[in-house]
């Protein structure tokens, strides 16, 4: 039963997992977004790459954010969040409880966090920082370590490649949409058409030749964390874009040791709201692949703040239906019994 | 009720995706039930020689079969990969599982009504053909095989609803089976009897009631340890659909037990417990599609969970820090 249950959640190595012989080490992505511009290259250059239709133009009201979220055919979506004094206090608040319970990782003492934190309320004091904050983050699929999309998915289109990454084979899905319900994260989405979207009514340029590439519609589509360029030794087209390296690329372990890292130099430079959202291998998910350094709480960002995949509890739900299918036949044969007909 | 929880989100916008299903699929849900419980019906016949409702049976249980099949087809994104499901099988899907259920169920119950299509059509009622010898075990067999993969077929529809991260869905996985076999059972007991003389129906009648009992009852306890998603069952068009199912229910089935004897009233009961089974799968349905656009539902209750697994760390840290017991330690000792 262990290994059923490993199989389900908990620490793992998923390339292994899914009878990969001496896989390459895990590859994943960090997202450090203290340091991200919000410049969108990431966006642009994994529409390009990738070949993914335009699926949406025009404003939204929500700051500079005018993709809206993950889906079918936007891959990297750019976060926009604009906050006062109020939101960051409350912000900072939040990650001093979370450091005090010991997480990510911090050595409690480790270094004098009320001296770094009144240095940056007295820099708030005299007008040296700003009473006003963006919070940009560039979000993209987890590839989870325990994936709901891929365990769901009837057809094994969505599969585990050996870099431990979650892939959407196009000719094989058929379209069921039932990964799209089993997404922790809103991330994966069936493509319903192929041409350009638009906006609370805004007309787009959707008659241009880029537009009418050969996105296939009707099937899942996400992130594959450039399987393509993966196989030649190229990092993601998002992460080879970013320029101030706000997003990083390479082998899971090592973006997990430099999280830490940076995460502990903003503690210490009294930045207390930082915190690391999916490297810790024992939460919900088992860990992701993409792992991200937030500012705030994560559903700030339009994340789930503690994701369970659906199939942990698989076992259990089976094992309630398994009893409401005897109760049925049961009470099927109850019916029959007792006198004849009147 | 819960008090109004304060939540951040990004800009209101749904953290999950609702799944992309259009109405095919609570009819999938409805029908493939209403085939599960007619094969049982017709099994019941079988071996207790009720002729018509053994026939009855068979013939709903294909046809609504077919009209299951069509409709989960239908909903696909790519119609013509439909076969793909049989690619592979896959413990881990409940789609995958439930794909197989269908063809080994469809497999008996096409046996099964072609049995009776045959002895209406062929002369003498099939006697005289080659191997008629054999027809009673036949029989036989199809009436096990249908039962064997019918309660899996109105069982399943329940897990591929839980097994999904939309919020309703997912925190009704210990009652839903209950209230799907429930819905089945008191379904394939309305339309038997709609279909079948009420001489035949004593069986048909029970089932109903009981069926109607089951899922109410269970329905009862799942809006009752549920929380806060259970609150779009309550609200909007899955409000009034499920409002309207329960009513059905519990009217259908009284009118059974009151009226059943007589052919009017077994027909109007029965119609309203086959509307009822039919409503409950859209109502839930419906409630579990506004849970994942609302993101309310993702972030309250995990914002719930996460704050009672911290208070727990917090009581560990400070037991380690005196000495004494953790409340955890002491119940693993007790």
């Amino acid at each position: 039963m262990s290994l059923w249950r490993n199989q389900l959640s908990g620490p793992t190595d998923p390339a292994r997992d899914a009878g990969w012989v001496d896989p390459p080490p895990r590859q994943g992505f960090f997202t450090d977004t203290s340091i991200c511009i919000g410049c969108k290259a990431c966006e642009v250059a994994c529409k390009e790459w990738n070949q993914l239709p335009m699926d949406r133009l025009g404003m939204t009201g929500a700051s500079y954010d005018n993709s809206i979220g993950l889906g079918a055919s936007t891959w990297r979506h750019v976060a926009f969040v604009e906050q006062t004094t109020e939101r960051i206090a409350a912000a900072r608040e939040s990650g001093r409880a979370l450091i005090a319970l010991g997480m990510p990782g911090l050595r409690p003492g480790a270094m004098d966090l009320a001296a770094a934190e009144s240095a940056a309320l007295a820099a708030l004091a005299t007008g040296t920082l700003p009473d006003f904050r963006w919070l940009i983050a560039s979000d993209v699929c987890k590839h989870c370590t325990h994936a709901a999309c891929l365990d769901v998915c009837p057809t094994g289109s969505l599969f585990r490649s050996e870099f431990g990454t979650v892939v959407v084979q196009d000719e094989i899905c058929n379209g069921c949409g039932y990964c799209v319900a089993a997404c922790p994260f809103g991330v994966i989405e069936r493509r319903e058409d192929a041409g350009a979207g638009t906006i609370s009514g805004v007309a787009s340029a959707g008659s241009s030749g880029r537009a009418a590439t050969s996105a296939p519609t009707g099937i899942a589509a996400k992130c594959t964390l450039c399987y393509d360029r993966l196989h030649v030794g190229a990092p993601p087209a998002c992460a080879q874009a970013c320029p101030t390296t706000s997003i990083q690329f390479g082998d899971l372990d090592l973006m997990r040791r430099r999280a830490t890292e940076r995460v502990e130099a903003l503690h210490a430079k009294g930045f207390t709201e930082a915190r690391l959202y999916g490297a810790d291998p024992n939460d919900g998910i088992g860990g992701t692949g993409s792992i991200f350094l937030l500012l705030d709480e994560p559903e700030v960002y339009g994340l789930p703040p503690d994701p369970v995949v659906t199939t942990h509890d698989l076992p259990d739900i089976f094992r309630k239906a398994g009893y409401a299918g005897l109760t049925m036949l049961v009470g099927a044969a109850l019916s029959f019994l007792g006198r004849r007909d009147s | 009720m819960v008090p109004e929880a304060q939540f951040a989100s990004y800009y209101g916008r749904n953290i999950v995706k609702p799944a992309p299903w259009g109405h095919e699929i609570p009819a999938y849900l409805f029908l493939g039930g209403l085939a599960a419980g007619s094969a049982l019906v017709a099994a019941g016949g079988e071996m207790t020689g009720r002729r018509e409702l053994q026939r009855n049976g068979r013939l709903i249980a294909l046809g609504a079969l077919g009209g299951s099949t069509y409709a989960l087809i239908s909903d696909l994104g790519k119609p013509s990969r439909f076969h793909h499901m049989m690619r592979t099988v896959k413990l881990t899907s409940p789609m995958s599982i439930g794909s197989w259920i269908l063809a080994g169920f469809g497999a008996f119950t096409g046996v099964a009504a072609l049995s009776e299509v045959v002895k209406e059509v062929a002369p003498n009622q099939g006697r005289d053909l080659p191997m008629a010898w054999f027809w009673p075990y036949g029989d036989r067999l199809a009436s096990i095989g249908a039962g064997f993969f019918s309660a899996p077929l109105a069982a399943y529809t329940a897990v591929l609803l839980s097994d999904t991260a939309t919020p309703t869905w997912h925190a009704a996985y210990r009652e839903l089976p209950f209230v799907f076999v429930g819905s089945a059972l008191a379904a394939a007991g309305g339309t038997a009897m709609v279909t079948t003389t009420t001489r035949e129906c004593a069986p048909a009648r029970r089932m109903a009631v009981g069926g109607a009992i089951l899922e109410t009852g269970a329905f009862a306890l799942l809006e009752r340890q549920i929380g806060v998603p259970g609150e779009t069952l309550h609200r909007g068009r899955a409000g009034r659909l499920l409002k309207l199912a329960k009513a059905l229910t519990i009217g259908g089935a009284a009118l059974t037990v009151v009226g059943g004897r007589w052919r009017p009233s077994a027909v109007a009961a029965g119609l309203a417990l086959a509307t009822a089974s039919a409503l409950t799968r859209f109502g839930v349905v419906e409630a579990g599609m506004e849970s994942a656009k609302d993101p309310r539902y993702t972030v309250v209750p995990q914002k719930q969970r996460l704050a009672a697994r911290r208070a727990q760390a917090a009581i560990d840290a400070a037991s380690e820090i005196t000495g004494l017991p953790s409340a955890q330690a002491l119940a693993e000792q007790a």
